[in-house]
C-alpha cells in the first residue's frame, strides 16, 4: 500500500543482525545463564506475584461461565469447581433474552463515539499545526487534554449540571430558540448514546490530538518546502502532504478504534444512566456488571463478560494483522 | 518552520487560505471552550449563594458570594477522612506502581534474560483477556483483600502498558554502560538501583503521572471493594453525592428547604465537593502535562 521499499529492506536487515546477535548470546548452557541472572529473577518477583494473583488467577473464573456457581464460605476454587456444569446453557439464554437490544446499545453508542471521537481530533491537529504562535498553540493544547486528567465521576457531574433543564445547554438552545421548552436531556432514551458519544470524545480529544501532532512534527520540511516552490497554498499543502503523510497514523488508531469497538466504556454509563432509560443505556459491560455482581447471577454476569472478551479479543488480534499489513510494525 | 511561516506570510494570502484561517481560529476556539467553560460554569455555580442560583442564569460570573457550600462539606468529618484516604492511595501507590513496573521493565529489558520471550507474553496477553468481573471479585476476597486498603495498592502496583514504555526507555540506553558495570563487578541489583533508576527519572516521571492520577481518580474499585467508610476516597464520597442528585432533589424541594433558611442546597454541595476534588489536579496541571505530552508520545512511537 506504501512504497516505503527502502525502509522495509532496513528494517529487514536490522531483523536479522538482531537475530544472529542474539543467536551468540544464546551459547551459554542454560544452568549457567539462570544462575547469572538470579537479581533478574529477584527483581521480576513483585510483578509475577501480580500477574500470577491479579491476572491470571481470575482467568480461572471462564469456567464459570460454564457453570452454576454460587459462593459460599469454604472458598472461591472449591465452590468454583464443585458446581454443577451446565455447558452453553447462560450463553443461550443471553441470545435469547436480551442479547439484540444490548448489542444495539453496545454498537449504538461506540459508533457515534468513532463518529465524533476519530475525526475530531485529527482536524485538531491539523488547526493547531496551523498556528504561528507557540503561545497560543500550547495554550489550545494544554485546554484541551484537561478533561482527560479528570474522574468519570467528575465529568459526570459537570455533563448533568450542562444538561440540566435549567442548565447552560438549555439555556443556549432556547435563546437561540432553536428549541421552545428545556430538552430533557437524561430522559430520553437514544439521547443517552449521543451523550455517551459526546462525553468520550470530550474526554479523549486532547489525548489523540496530540499522537496526530507527533506524527505531523515528524514530517520533513523539505516537502513543504518543494510544495511551496510549485506554488501550494496552505489548503493545498494541508491537503497534499499533511494528510497523506499522517495517514498510517490514522489508519492505525481507526484499526485500534475498531478493536475496542464493544468496550464503549463502563464508568461513564454507570455514573449518568437513570432508572427511566436503562433500556437504552445498558451496554455489554454494565448489564454483565448489573447481573453477575447485583442481581447475584455470577455465572450468568460471567457468561456475558467472557463473550465480550473472546469477541474483543479476536478484534483485536484481527485489527492487529490488519495493522501490520499495512504498516510493517504492530502492536505485538 | 519559522522559515516557513515567514515566507507563507510574505505571500499575499488567497481566499481558500484566508477561508481556513477563520475555520480554524473558530474550531480552535471552540474547542478551547468546550474544555474550559464546564469547569469555569461549574465553580461560579459553586461559589455563588445556593438560595440565588435557584434563580439559574448563572454563566460567567457569580451573582452573590458565598462559601456556605464549601465549609458546610469541609466540615463533616466522612469528607475529611475521605481527603486522607484519597492522599494516602495516591501516595503510598505512586512509588510502589514505579518501583515494581520499572523492576520488571530492567528484567525484561536484558535480551539474555533465560525465558524472557515467556515472560513478555505472559504480561502482554494480560492486556488483552482478562477473566470478568465475578472472578476477579472472588479472587480479591479469597485473598482477604475486601475491606483492606491494600485493595488500592495491590491490583494497581503493575501495568503492562507502563511497563512497556519504561522497558522501550530502557532498551534505548547504550548496552556499553551495561557491560561496563558488569565488567566492574556490579550485579543486577545493583545496576538496576544504582544506574537504571537514576538514568531513567523521565519516563519514571511519566509513569508515575499516569499512576498517581489513575489512583486519586478512581472510585469503583472502592465503590465495589470496599464497604467500611474510613476506606472511601473523595471520589467515592462525590459519587454518593451523585447518586442523591440523580434519584431525588427536585427544585421545589429545594425552594422549599431556601424558603426554611438553609444557606446550602444538594446542588450547591455537590458543586463544591466536585470542585474540591478537581482543584487539586488543576494546582498539578501546568506541571505535570509536560511528563503527560511525553509520555503519549512515547506511547505513540511505540505504536
Amino acid at each position: 500500500m506504501f512504497p516505503a521499499l527502502p525502509f522495509r529492506a532496513a528494517t529487514l536487515i536490522r531483523r536479522n543482525f538482531m537475530k544472529q546477535n542474539v543467536k551468540t548470546i544464546n551459547k551459554k548452557p542454560l544452568g549457567k545463564r539462570l544462575w547469572n541472572q538470579q537479581y533478574l529473577y529477584l527483581l521480576m518477583l513483585p510483578a509475577l506475584f501480580w500477574v500470577i494473583f491479579i491476572c491470571y488467577a481470575p482467568m480461572t473464573g471462564i469456567y464459570m461461565a460454564f457453570c452454576n456457581y454460587t459462593p459460599t464460605t469454604n472458598g472461591y476454587f472449591k465452590d468454583l469447581f464443585g458446581a454443577p456444569f451446565v455447558g452453553m446453557e447462560w450463553f443461550k439464554y443471553f441470545f435469547q433474552t436480551d442479547f439484540i437490544s444490548i448489542m444495539r446499545n453496545t454498537l449504538a453508542t461506540s459508533l457515534l463515539t468513532l463518529l465524533f471521537s476519530f475525526p475530531f481530533p485529527i482536524i485538531i491537529a491539523l488547526c493547531l499545526n496551523e498556528v504561528k504562535s507557540v503561545k497560543t498553540k500550547k495554550f489550545v493544547q494544554t485546554a484541551s487534554y484537561l478533561p482527560y486528567f479528570i474522574s468519570w465521576v467528575i465529568a459526570a457531574n459537570i455533563f448533568l449540571t450542562m444538561l440540566s433543564s435549567d442548565g447552560v445547554v438549555n439555556n443556549l438552545l432556547m435563546g437561540l430558540h432553536i428549541t421552545k421548552e428545556p430538552i430533557l436531556f437524561f430522559q430520553k432514551g437514544p439521547y443517552f448514546w449521543w451523550i455517551i458519544a459526546f462525553a468520550n470524545t470530550w474526554k479523549g480529544m486532547g489525548y489523540n490530538a496530540i499522537i496526530y501532532l507527533a506524527a505531523i512534527s515528524g514530517i520533513d520540511p523539505g516537502l513543504y518546502e518543494a510544495a511551496e516552490v510549485d506554488g501550494a497554498n496552505r489548503w493545498q499543502k494541508m491537503l497534499h502532504i499533511t494528510l497523506p503523510t499522517i495517514r498510517p497514523t490514522i489508519c492505525i488508531l481507526l484499526i485500534l478504534a475498531i478493536g475496542g469497538i464493544l468496550s464503549t466504556g463502563f464508568e461513564q454509563q454507570l455514573l449518568l444512566q437513570n432508572d427511566s432509560i436503562l433500556a437504552y443505556s445498558d451496554v455489554l459491560d454494565t448489564y454483565a456488571y448489573r447481573y453477575g455482581m447485583k442481581n447475584g447471577m455470577y455465572s450468568y454476569g460471567t457468561a456475558v463478560g467472557l463473550f465480550k472478551s473472546v469477541v474483543s479479543f479476536i478484534l483485536v488480534l484481527g485489527a492487529n494483522g490488519i495493522t501490520r499489513k499495512i504498516n510493517d510494525s504492530a502492536l505485538f | 518552520m519559522s522559515k516557513m511561516n515567514t515566507a507563507v506570510k510574505k505571500k499575499a494570502t488567497c481566499t481558500s487560505d484566508r477561508v481556513l484561517d477563520i475555520v480554524k481560529v473558530l474550531i480552535l476556539a471552540f474547542v478551547v471552550i468546550v474544555t474550559i467553560y464546564p469547569f469555569w460554569n461549574v465553580f461560579i455555580i459553586s461559589i455563588n449563594d445556593a438560595t440565588d442560583s435557584l434563580r439559574g442564569g448563572l454563566y460567567f460570573l457569580p451573582r452573590r458570594l458565598s462559601l456556605a457550600a464549601y465549609s458546610n462539606i469541609l466540615n463533616r468529618r466522612t469528607f475529611l477522612e475521605s481527603i486522607r484516604v484519597s492522599v494516602a492511595r495516591t501516595v503510598v501507590g505512586t512509588p510502589v506502581a514505579v518501583l515494581v513496573t520499572s523492576m520488571l521493565a530492567y528484567a525484561l529489558s536484558r535480551k539474555d534474560l533465560a525465558g524472557g520471550k515467556f515472560f513478555s507474553l505472559m504480561f502482554v496477553f494480560t492486556m488483552y483477556f482478562g477473566g470478568g468481573l465475578v472472578p476477579y471479585y472472588m479472587v480479591l476476597k479469597n485473598m482477604n483483600l475486601l475491606n483492606s486498603f491494600w485493595v488500592f495498592i495491590i491490583p494497581m502496583m503493575m501495568s503492562v502498558y507502563n511497563m512497556i514504555l519504561v522497558r522501550n526507555y530502557i532498551e534505548a540506553m547504550p548496552e556499553e554502560l551495561f557491560e561496563a558495570a558488569k565488567i566492574d563487578g556490579a550485579n543486577d541489583l545493583l545496576i538496576y538501583f544504582r544506574m537504571v533508576l537514576p538514568l531513567s527519572k523521565p519516563i519514571l516521571m511519566t509513569v508515575g503521572l499516569f499512576v498517581a492520577i489513575g489512583q486519586w481518580n478512581s472510585w469503583f474499585d472502592a465503590y465495589l471493594y470496599t464497604s467500611s467508610q474510613s476506606l472511601k476516597p473523595m471520589q467515592s464520597i462525590l459519587v454518593e453525592i451523585l447518586n442523591q442528585y440523580q434519584t431525588g432533589g427536585s427544585v421545589s424541594d429545594q425552594m422549599s428547604r431556601a424558603a426554611a433558611g438553609v444557606t446550602v442546597t444538594p446542588d450547591s454541595i455537590r458543586m463544591a465537593a466536585t470542585m474540591i476534588v478537581t482543584i487539586p489536579i488543576i494546582l498539578v496541571y501546568p506541571f505535570i502535562q509536560k511528563y503527560f505530552v511525553q509520555g503519549i508520545m512515547l506511547g505513540a512511537v511505540k505504536n
